[in-house]
């Protein structure tokens, strides 16, 4: 029986590029789909509004294991070959979609009214309006917590491990079951996330502390 | 697009004691882990408010290792390495710790937020009231912090119930373990975790109405806020 060593160790590691890789395409797919629904929610058509606050609501109101289910089971129900990488990748992305949708929603509207309103009344149309006046603002607000998500957005990549993908956690799972050895296995595993995510959660605390003293003055 | 797929229901549906096993499994642990998960914020959050300062220290220690670890390795190292040391457990026990220690570290800083917006006058007019210290801390300070920060610490609650579909990973008899041996007997993978998703839809909802009722019963009190 193989005995944790090195080795071992840098197979799991090594399986972080994946973690990496995948987190950064729910990061980017999912910015890109929350400020579409960040839009959509706020915007003045009540059927966007509508489709929106539908989505969210199934995408918050389920578990994200059961979304990658439903891509990884249900693509080639609409006769699509998929794998695990690919159908983990739509489902983060559709779920970091919901959330970061709804975090910049509140941004949105937490720049006053009369922001709004001068701009109308500058005459400006709604692409100006949104891109000139309100989203600069609104992105200042909005850092400190999607820094915050994205902490939510690596912790998320581990379920990948659930329908085979190897990344840091199905690493830990194959080494563990070579060498039965789940405590140095397992502690490696959590120590490489923390790795990963606790300098995210430092600066997202030491950010909204700053805007924070900055709201006060 | 064609779809030349036959829905067939029919299997899951037959399925359905199976199926609500499943589910109150899921409410059960969901609600368990919920009250002793709150109990563990409540005093962790009275450590890091009030606590001597090794004490504090831990407590951070404890909320920086959970929340920055993903609950699904939180979950194998409670059911594959503590067993190492001699505990054995079922998986339904591991999953039930885990999911506690999960909601007790993001719940104490939750509590800790809405310990640290009551003034201070008010604490030092309960004291001067000539209430205990620990009066003090459960009317003037917990309760008031508790319906400040009720609308985070539910949705934290619902969120726990929707993550601990991952403990279907160590087969704990919860609803989405229940629904992984159905596909894996019928094949109905699709059908199977539609109907899931819209059982745990439900309960996502069915969790909020509670959490205003419990709103309207115990903290619907008129304040200056």
């Amino acid at each position: 029986m193989r005995t944790f060593g090195t080795p071992e160790f840098l197979f799991i590691l090594a399986a972080a590029r994946w973690t990496l890789a995948l987190s950064a395409m729910a990061f980017v797919g999912g910015a890109i789909g929350g400020l579409l629904v960040a839009l959509a929610r706020t915007s003045e058509s009540a059927v966007a509004r509508g489709v929106a606050t539908v989505f969210v609501q199934v995408f918050q109101g389920t578990p994200l294991l059961l979304q990658l289910f439903l891509v990884f089971f249900g693509a080639p129900v609409l006769g699509w070959d998929i794998n695990p990488w690919i159908a983990a990748g739509v489902a983060l992305i559709l779920n970091t979609s919901a959330f970061l949708g709804e975090i910049w929603r509140g941004c949105i509207q937490a720049i006053p009214r009369g922001q709004w309103e001068a701009a109308d009344a500058l005459g400006l149309h709604y692409v100006a309006r949104m891109r000139d006046v309100v989203l600069p603002q609104a992105f200042r607000i909005a850092l400190a917590p999607t820094v915050g998500y994205m902490v939510q957005v690596v912790k998320g990549t581990s379920l990948a491990a659930i329908i085979g993908f190897t990344e840091v956690t199905r690493a830990g799972q194959i080494i563990n079951n070579a060498t039965f050895q789940p405590l140095i296995v397992f502690g490696s595993v959590a120590a490489i996330y923390f790795v990963l995510c606790w300098p995210l959660s430092l600066l997202a605390g030491r950010m909204e502390r700053r805007q924070a003293a900055a709201l006060a003055r | 697009m064609s779809l030349n797929y036959s829905f067939q229901f029919d299997a899951v549906l037959e399925a359905w004691p199976l199926l609500a096993k499943g589910t109150w499994i899921t409410v059960q642990l969901s609600l368990t882990a919920t009250v002793l998960g709150l109990a563990v914020a409540i005093l962790g959050a009275w450590a890091k408010t009030s606590g001597p300062a090794p004490l504090r220290w831990l407590v951070n220690a404890y909320i920086e290792l959970v929340r920055n670890t993903p609950f699904l390795v939180q979950l194998f190292f409670f059911f594959f390495a503590l067993p190492a040391f001699g505990l054995r457990w079922s998986a339904y026990a591991a999953a039930l710790v885990a999911m506690v220690v999960n909601l007790g570290a993001y719940a104490t800083e939750i509590i800790r937020a809405g310990i640290e917006s009551i003034p201070r006058g008010q604490i030092e007019a309960g004291l001067a009231l000539n209430l205990k210290r620990h009066q003090v801390f459960r009317y003037v300070i917990l309760k008031p912090a508790l319906k400040a920060i009720y609308p985070a610490l539910t949705s934290q609650f619902i969120l726990l119930m929707l993550s601990s579909a991952v403990v279907s990973a160590i087969s704990a008899d919860d609803l989405t373990s229940v629904a992984a041996n159905l596909q894996s007997q019928t094949f109905r993978s699709f059908e199977i975790y539609i109907v899931v998703a819209g059982i745990y839809l439900a309960l996502a909802l069915a969790f909020s109405l509670l959490f205003r009722f419990i709103y309207g019963a115990a903290l619907d009190y008129p304040d200056r806020r």
